[in-house]
């Protein structure tokens, strides 16, 4: 089963941290990354660089900033190929997000 | 027979349906054929194949990706063993975290205690409808989710196994906060609490759960008088099931011999001191230090001091009370209102009462306190 792991976590999480605890954060998302489970993923721009964008009755409206004002914001998301959920929630748990005051959100995809 | 179809689907409805017209076919057969050799056996392998022919036919009407294909299963194939053994992945996987509390209680009372689901939403007073969509959803998640059917990996035991208890002690107390209705629930959670202690009879705190709810549960005609709350010291201990302790302090027996020195073994510990003639305050307060160790909770801190009151010290369980944060917690108030009392604080027994009385949630429980500031 694919699962999305949807990142959650304030702004500038990472660059509290002393700079070779960062290195070493980088490097752990990177070795996510390559996991032989991962089936892709990306990580998201900082959140002054989103847009909003709603139609209605055929107008496009832009707002500038992000969908939801909340103090944890969206910054990027992995997908996974997993057995059960059990083993998703491990894999979720290894984003270092996770220990440094973030969530993941783990939702299985739609598979047509 | 219903764990191992739902272990052999992954899906609740699909089961219990199967497992349904199992049974009206067996009402059907066996009065004209006879009993087959083994009732159980014949039962899961025609509901299986019943099942089977279901998803075949719906397979055809519906575009379903089925991960894995299924087998027609045979008689000689089926080991009785499999039925018992798959009720504990079925425990795990009612109380797996990712479903909301609520939904792994009801999904344990209905999948492992058997009630239905009308029962369970009286015992939790909401409506059939309320509990039916509970239920769905919880098991629509499973479903979608993958959550696994199968006792969790070694690593993650632990966590998973303290769930599945929490789980029916939640069960066994919810038994005691509503007006007693027609169910039984304190009594269902001992019976789940027996299948616990029978598919892991290794596990220590397991025996400490079931040992603690059946002490608990042997004094429960001698809580009330009439409608009137009673405290231990005062319960008339005839009234106590003397079977049911024994049964309890048995299963405390068996977890100290696994040499079980866990929150539930404690508790239970604690409960069946206070079930003797004479009551070893001392240790009951050294084994709540333990459980306050363990737990880092006050409401145990409580408890300790009203031990520690017990054993003699009065002043140094008012020192304890009194150093606890727990202003919101009505049984803090009502304790230091009696350890006052027998300070001779009359005045600040009874603001103490007054302030437990404000607090309190239930009418005996009102009655009580009233009745202790009426008597300062």
């Amino acid at each position: 089963m694919k699962y999305a792991m949807l990142i959650n976590v304030e702004p500038g999480y990472i660059e509290a941290l002393a700079e070779d605890e960062q290195k070493a954060v980088f490097a752990e998302y990177m070795a996510l990354g390559e996991d032989p489970r991962a089936r892709g993923g990306a990580e998201l721009q900082p959140i002054e660089t989103a847009t909003t964008v709603r139609v209605q009755d055929g107008q496009t409206l832009t707002t500038d900033g992000p969908f939801a004002d909340t103090k944890e914001v969206f910054v990027g998301f992995y997908v996974f190929e997993a057995d059960n959920l059990d083993e998703a929630i491990e894999l979720a748990a290894r984003i270092p997000a996770a220990r440094l005051g973030g969530a993941i959100e783990v939702r299985p995809l739609v598979e047509r | 027979m219903l764990a191992s179809l739902v272990g052999f689907f992954g899906d609740f409805d699909l089961a219990e349906e199967a497992a349904q017209e199992a049974f009206a076919v067996a009402a059907e057969r066996w009065p004209r054929d006879g009993v087959p050799a083994n009732p159980g056996a014949w039962l899961t392998v025609t509901a299986r194949n019943r099942a089977i022919d279901r998803i075949r036919r719906e397979r055809t009407l519906a575009e379903k990706a089925w991960q894995r294909e299924v087998p027609e299963v045979t008689m000689d194939e089926f080991d009785d063993t499999v039925i018992e053994d798959e009720r504990l992945e079925l425990i795990f996987t009612c109380c797996h975290p990712a479903l909301a509390l609520e939904a792994q209680v009801a999904l344990t009372l209905r999948a492992l205690g058997g009630l239905t689901t009308e029962e369970i939403a009286r015992a939790f007073l909401v409506s059939e409808e309320a509990m039916k969509r509970r239920l769905s959803r919880a098991k629509a998640k499973i479903r979608a989710t993958g959550i696994p059917f199968a006792v969790p990996a070694e690593h993650l035991l632990p966590d998973r196994m303290d769930a599945v208890l929490a789980v029916v002690y939640l069960i066994y107390n919810e038994g005691y906060s509503n007006p007693p209705t027609r169910i039984d629930l304190a009594g269902e959670a001992i019976r789940l609490g027996r299948v616990l202690a029978a598919l892991m009879p290794d596990e220590p705190e397991v025996h400490g759960l079931l040992a603690l709810m059946q002490i608990h549960h042997a004094r429960r005609k001698a809580r009330f008088s009439g409608d009137e709350l009673v405290l231990l010291e005062d319960q008339d201990r005839s009234l106590w099931d003397v079977e049911e302790i024994a049964a309890g302090r048995t299963a405390l027996e068996r977890a100290l011999a696994l040499r079980g020195r866990g929150p539930y073994v404690l508790q239970a510990a604690i409960a069946s001191l206070q079930a003797d003639e004479r009551i070893d305050w001392h240790e009951v307060a050294a084994l709540y230090g333990r459980l306050a160790q363990i737990t880092h909770s006050p409401v145990v801190e409580l408890n300790r001091a009203v031990a520690v009151a017990q054993a003699g010290s009065t002043e140094q369980a008012l020192e304890i009370v009194d150093g606890l944060d727990l202003d919101d917690y009505q049984y803090l108030h009502s304790t230091r209102g009696e350890l006052l009392r027998r300070l001779g604080r009359t005045a600040e027994a009874r603001a103490a009462y007054e302030r437990a009385l404000e607090l309190a949630s239930s009418e005996p429980e009102r009655r009580f306190l009233e009745r202790r500031i009426a008597e300062l």
